[in-house]
């Protein structure tokens, strides 16, 4: 019984203090570029401690400059457009082809539902070199959309395996009933199975959003031209600028994360769900 | 996990659709045949995506790596005619730092897989059970993997830097005399790179192995504590096996990506201090150098240190996880 009472009570005082160490380190980096990004540098500078945020120290000058001056208003445009068309093609095609792959019968089914996940062994920038060059010759290159062509190679495959998962959760008696009343594939899956499924097509959804949002190689490899760039690649670019302050480029940083972590926010049940639904085995 | 996951859905879909009857038809099709062609029709575009936007470019990557391709010769004139060879791969065997390159990828992703699974799981040990506020604690636990790359590298670096907040903290308590530099010393560049690839890649682990642990069976637990099992002993002889399978496939899955990773070393260490892994030679060669046979070269080394690695893997590691 005392060894029991020495763990319970070990136990306990590591609980709440690991919980705090985590908490501490996963917010500080955020804490500290908005800190980084609303407080002129001098005084960061001069006392690197003093990460209070006291009212009249603060200016928002830093995202003025960022956003109209080098152009952020126009990156964050060209981030938004990649995203949203990126995430529009891959949740309407990896519906489809998940039902298929949970659903139908047809040759090869067993072949394309096990090399789905093989993708994932060649790294993206083993891609990057035959790309470049293909790229180069198409000239898709400096191009948005080519950035959003090889976006959708990379989310469908896991989209498709997290969609064919969840749709075999749900009972096919559903969607018997309606192919007996008269429904085809098609409008079973538009009437039955995509309302059934919401939560996973949101999550998926805001999957494939973090992925085209945050995406950094192709965008730096691939964009030449200022109008063409992400923000992601231009933060690149204001970094390469010696003139460029430490509280422009957190600016910008702040810039890049807030929308992810806001959409993160408002769908988080369903991220969490769609991303471990069938993944791990009971 | 896919593999283990097919056999069932076989099943499962012979039982919704059972073998039609074929009985010749004037209309022509059978049910099974217009299955069949809208599974294609429905699978074509995806396919097609990943077919010539992954499968391709690797493929071409390996005849690239066989030919002396510069960058401009792939616009100007018919590279097809150019000769195999293999310069590029004595290039890159000879390359001074290939064996330091490869070195640093292995501790590297190691390192940044096992500090990243270990904080997955105790973050994941402290919110299983339901407190105050810990919908709250596991939403916030994800958010170093959803930010931006580029904005979370760029606010580690300034963190430590030698004159950034966390040496200011370390000097003003006393612990450092020197300010270190911990982005270009060795071997402090190689431990703040793993740090960092811990920070934000545990919500992944977090994730799966917080799923496992809620799947585990309460009577597991009960059926312990009646035969006076101590909290540290239901860890270890029923958590900790109960998540083995779990934790070997995360390992698997995460040692992968973190050894093709480019991104997070290109921007946090720059590759400096014994930080140049295999990928940043790949980019070295290919934007350096405009070398783009040596590039793929490299990367097919690469690719084939990692096939050898996961073979030993599977061999040693995950066909004894899942027997049990």
């Amino acid at each position: 019984m005392n060894r029991e009472r020495i763990e319970r009570a070990t136990l306990r005082g590591l609980h709440g203090f690991g919980l705090l160490l985590f908490i501490f380190l996963v917010a500080f980096p955020f804490y500290w570029m908005v800190v980084a990004s609303l407080k002129p540098l001098i005084l960061l500078a001069m006392n690197p401690l003093d990460l209070w945020l006291t009212p009249g120290e603060l200016t928002i000058r830093a995202f003025q400059e960022v956003w109209l001056q080098f152009r952020f208003g126009s990156y964050f445009a060209n981030s938004a457009y990649v995203s949203a068309l990126t995430v529009l093609l891959t949740v309407t095609l990896a519906t489809f082809g998940a039902y298929t792959i949970a659903r139908l019968r047809f040759r090869g089914r067993m072949f394309l539902s096990r090399s789905i996940l093989a993708i994932y062994m060649f790294p993206a920038i083993v891609i990057a070199v035959p790309m470049y060059a293909l790229y180069t010759n198409f000239g898709l290159r400096n191009d948005l959309h080519g950035l959003i062509l090889i976006y959708l190679a990379q989310t469908l495959p896991v989209a498709i395996y997290m969609l064919h998962s969840y749709f075999k959760t749900l009972p096919p008696t559903l969607e018997e009933a309606g192919l007996i009343d008269g429904c085809s594939r098609l409008m079973v899956i538009r009437r039955i199975t995509i309302p059934l499924s919401l939560p996973a097509i949101a999550s998926v959804a805001l999957y494939t959003f973090m992925i085209a949002w945050n995406e950094f190689l192709f965008a730096f490899l691939f964009l030449d031209s200022p109008s063409k760039f992400t923000l992601s690649r231009g933060i690149m670019q204001i970094a390469d600028n010696v003139n460029v302050s430490q509280q422009l480029l957190m600016a910008a940083a702040v810039i890049a994360t807030v929308p992810v972590i806001a959409l993160f926010l408002i769908f988080e049940r369903y991220l969490v769900r769609g991303l471990t639904a069938g993944a791990v085995k009971a | 996990m896919a593999d283990r996951k097919t056999p069932d859905s076989t099943k499962n879909s012979r039982d919704l659709t059972r073998e039609p009857p074929r009985i010749p038809s004037r209309r022509g099709p059978t049910l099974a045949q217009r299955e069949q062609r809208l599974a294609y029709f429905l699978l074509g575009p995806p396919s097609l995506f990943v077919l010539a936007l992954i499968l391709f470019p690797a493929l071409w990557n390996f005849w690239l790596a066989f030919h002396k391709v510069r960058l401009l010769d792939l616009r100007r004139f018919a590279w097809w005619e150019l000769e195999a060879t293999v310069t590029n791969f004595i290039t890159v065997f000879l390359h001074h730092d290939l064996w330091p390159a490869l070195r640093a990828t292995l501790l590297y992703s190691t390192g940044g897989t096992l500090l990243a699974l270990l904080m997955g799981l105790g973050a994941a040990m402290m919110v299983h059970r339901r407190f105050r506020g810990s919908g709250l604690v596991r939403g916030a636990f994800l958010i170093p993997y959803i930010a931006p790359i580029v904005a979370v590298a760029f606010a580690w670096r300034f963190i430590l830097n030698p004159r950034g907040v966390l040496m200011a903290g370390l000097l003003g308590a006393g612990i450092l005399e020197q300010p270190i530099n911990l982005l270009s010393q060795r071997p402090w560049a190689m431990i703040s790179l793993v740090a960092f690839e811990g920070w934000r890649y545990f919500p992944f682990d977090f994730l799966f192995i917080l799923a496992r642990l809620q799947a585990i069976p309460e009577v597991f637990y009960e059926a312990a504590a009646v035969d006076g099992a101590t909290p540290l002993q239901k860890f270890l002889y029923i958590t900790l096996p109960q998540l083995k399978l779990v934790l070997a496939t995360l390992f698997l899955l995460r040692f992968m990506w973190t050894f093709n990773k480019f991104d997070d070393v290109f921007l946090v260490t720059r590759g400096t201090a014994g930080t140049r892994v295999l990928t940043i030679k790949v980019y070295d060669f290919l934007i350096g150098e405009f070398n783009v046979g040596a590039g793929a070269a490299m990367a097919v080394f690469l690719f084939a240190v990692l096939g050898f690695l996961l073979w030993v893997y599977f061999k040693l590691v995950m066909r004894r996880a899942e027997q049990e």
